[in-house]
């Protein structure tokens, strides 16, 4: 226990000197999840806050033949502007997203009570104007439905015959659940800075020992080699804590910069759900150590292992994958589940739904359970003859 | 006092050490002396019990090497081929950090720190960052390492390599001091004239076994030559792989 704890420290102090390591562990890694997080969500803010607020353009030919829509539609948002001379070739070569074209013939076929009609030139591939054809598309029906209202109700006749139905709407969706997008990429973007906090560290203890040739007298040393795995292991374990506790202040100061309630959501990164979301992390910190230590053993070269470490990085991002393309419905046995428990598990602290006592519990256990079998297995690497001899 | 009994390890299809037998006596400077590839150092490692023999025993004051590793280990003082220092610590620290990991007490290790600035004349270099240290530093530092724990075994895997005249001066003086408090110093080396120097007796290994063993006199006096150096071509059967 002596030995290990004189391990641990070297390791501590020895990477607290080298300035690499401390930019990657305390700076790099723990901004890059939240500046990313704040240059997404600023992207997202802007393109709702434009689509709310920007009236659609809309080319009209022949507006002078309908003025009655004009003004309907001048009232729903949508601004006629003067068509380009060739409209068919405006659409084709996305000039314009669309065109409205009102012949002579509208005015007398409605006056004369048949159908209007109305021509609207667009590209159907272009998925850029989907939503403005959709939107016109929706207004000219809604257009169609209010006159014919009006006919019925000069005839004396309830205009209710041509609603059969009544579509109502009930969008069941709070703020927080608007965001999911967004949100979805948190946990993994949290997950990262454990994972890169320690990675320097993991590597320089074991491959960089043995490297710079200081493996094999260290190994000669009355300690067990348990204890210097241990030591080490814990060292990187520390730095992936210090750097998720770094990147979570970071989130919480990011996440107070967000225009959340103008985009309709709501992220909770208080004092004390970072504190939660702490408890639920930290434990991730130990079996990443465990693995990234046991890598760096593995390996034949610094650079092997360096290489093999950095691929370890992209593993946390198997569960935020498949539950971004795919959500499922959180059962209890995934709260056993080392990485797709986190990720559950912050989601919920995120969205501020309660999350019990079992299943944190039971999140944390596995994970450490699955990090003391990690360790097992790296300190069985640690007694290999090849370890230090790498000639 | 260091009792190795027919020495075994095998990589592969070579047998790179077989079937060494030799004994180091405490209060003696003892050479291993080969050319490059006799198989020195793969001995050398089985002696600190970094490697598993194939078969054989190391005795280390009468403590067997393998079943009691640790017993043996505290015993040992060693300078193993590879001499990597911490470079982000200063040479006192890299010291300290061997003696915590033997268990000896702050205290101890100020003591020993200080008597090994001493012998070893440490002083300008002691507080010093190790990162960027010449070859001669490098070895006095990793010397005052393996010294720490006092041991009264003392390995040394080429200590002469890549030193100039002075610091070579100087290793020679701190080895014999050393056999003079009483030690069992063995170290290896492919130099003849490095190994006649200091030697009290030399262990001549070649193709993994030991072909002569005894005091330079006694080397001279079995082959029938004047000249240490005719002695050794002699027994290893060719002087490729050796310096003078």
């Amino acid at each position: 226990m002596r030995a290990l704890s004189v391990v641990w420290w070297k390791e501590v102090r020895e990477n607290l000197r080298d300035r690499r390591t401390m930019v990657s562990t305390f700076v790099l890694g723990p901004l890059f999840g939240p500046v990313l997080f704040a240059v997404l969500i600023g992207f997202v803010a802007k393109t709702e806050l434009d689509r709310a607020e920007k009236a659609l353009e809309l080319p009209v030919i022949g507006a002078e033949h309908a003025p009655n829509l004009m003004n309907w539609l001048g009232a729903q948002g949508v601004e006629a502007v003067d068509p380009p001379a060739e409209p068919e070739e405006a659409v084709r070569t996305r000039e314009v997203e669309l065109v409205l074209r009102i012949d002579d013939e509208y005015g007398k076929a409605l006056g004369e009570g048949r159908p209007a009609p109305l021509t609207l030139i667009f590209d159907q591939s272009q998925t850029k104007a989907r939503a403005s054809i959709e939107r016109v598309q929706a207004l000219l029906q809604g257009y169609g439905e209010l006159v014919a209202r009006q006919r019925l109700l000069i005839r004396g006749m309830d205009p209710s015959l041509v609603g059969p139905i009544e579509l109502r709407r009930v969008d069941l969706s709070t703020p927080q659940s608007r965001s999911a997008m967004i949100l979805a990429m948190l946990p993994y973007l949290l997950i990262l800075t454990v994972f890169t906090g320690g990675m320097y560290l993991a590597i320089d203890a074991t491959a960089g020992e043995r490297e710079r040739q200081s493996l094999e007298p260290l190994l000669i040393n009355p300690v067990s080699r348990a204890a210097l795995m241990g030591g080490k292991f814990l060292a990187s374990a520390a730095f992936g804590m210090v750097s998720l506790a770094l990147g979570l202040t970071a989130f919480s100061l990011f996440a107070q910069f967000i225009p959340a309630d103008r985009i309709g959501i709501q992220i909770n990164l208080g004092p004390a759900e970072c504190l939660r979301l702490f408890a639920v992390t930290a434990p991730l910190a130990v079996l990443a150590a465990a693995v990234q230590t046991g890598v760096a053993a593995f390996s034949k070269s610094y650079r092997e292992a360096q290489t093999y470490v950095t691929l370890l990085v992209f593993l946390p991002a198997i569960p935020s994958i498949v539950l971004a393309i795919n959500p499922i419905k959180a059962e209890d046995w995934m709260y056993g589940v080392p990485l797709l428990s986190q990720q559950l598990l912050i989601d919920h602290v995120v969205r501020g739904e309660a999350i019990g006592v079992v299943q944190p519990l039971m999140s944390i256990a596995a994970t450490l359970l699955a990090g003391a079998l990690a360790a097992a297995w790296t300190t069985r690497l640690y007694h290999r003859e090849s370890l230090a001899v790498s000639a | 006092m260091i009792e190795v009994q027919q020495l075994r390890k095998h990589f592969g299809a070579v047998k790179a050490v077989d079937g060494v037998s030799f004994k180091a006596n405490d209060g003696q400077i003892t050479g291993l002396l080969g050319p490059n590839g006799a198989g020195k150092t793969t001995t050398l490692r089985m002696l600190y019990t970094l490697m598993k023999p194939d078969s054989g025993t190391v005795l280390v004051d009468q403590i067997n090497a393998f079943a009691e590793s640790n017993q043996a280990r505290r015993r040992l003082g060693v300078l193993p081929d590879a001499r990597g220092l911490y470079k982000r610590l200063s040479a006192a620290e890299n010291i300290e950090y061997f003696g915590q990991l033997h268990g000896l007490e702050p205290e101890l290790i100020r003591q020993r720190i200080a008597q090994l600035e001493q012998r070893l004349d440490l002083g300008e270099i002691l507080h010093r960052r190790t990162e960027g240290f010449s070859q001669g530093q490098r070895v006095k530092t990793a010397l005052a390492r393996a010294l720490i724990h006092d041991p009264p075994n003392l390995l040394l895997d080429e200590p002469g390599n890549g030193l100039d005249v002075m610091s070579t001066r100087a290793l020679r003086e701190i080895l014999r001091g050393l056999r003079a408090e009483g030690r069992c110093v063995l170290f290896s080396s492919h130099m003849m004239a490095e190994v006649a120097a200091v030697c009290d007796r030399i262990v001549v290994i070649a193709k993994g076994k030991v072909v002569a063993d005894g005091s330079a006199d006694e080397l001279r006096e079995l082959t029938g030559t004047s000249s240490l150096e005719d002695a050794f071509v002699k027994v290893i059967g060719t002087d490729e792989g050796l310096a003078a």
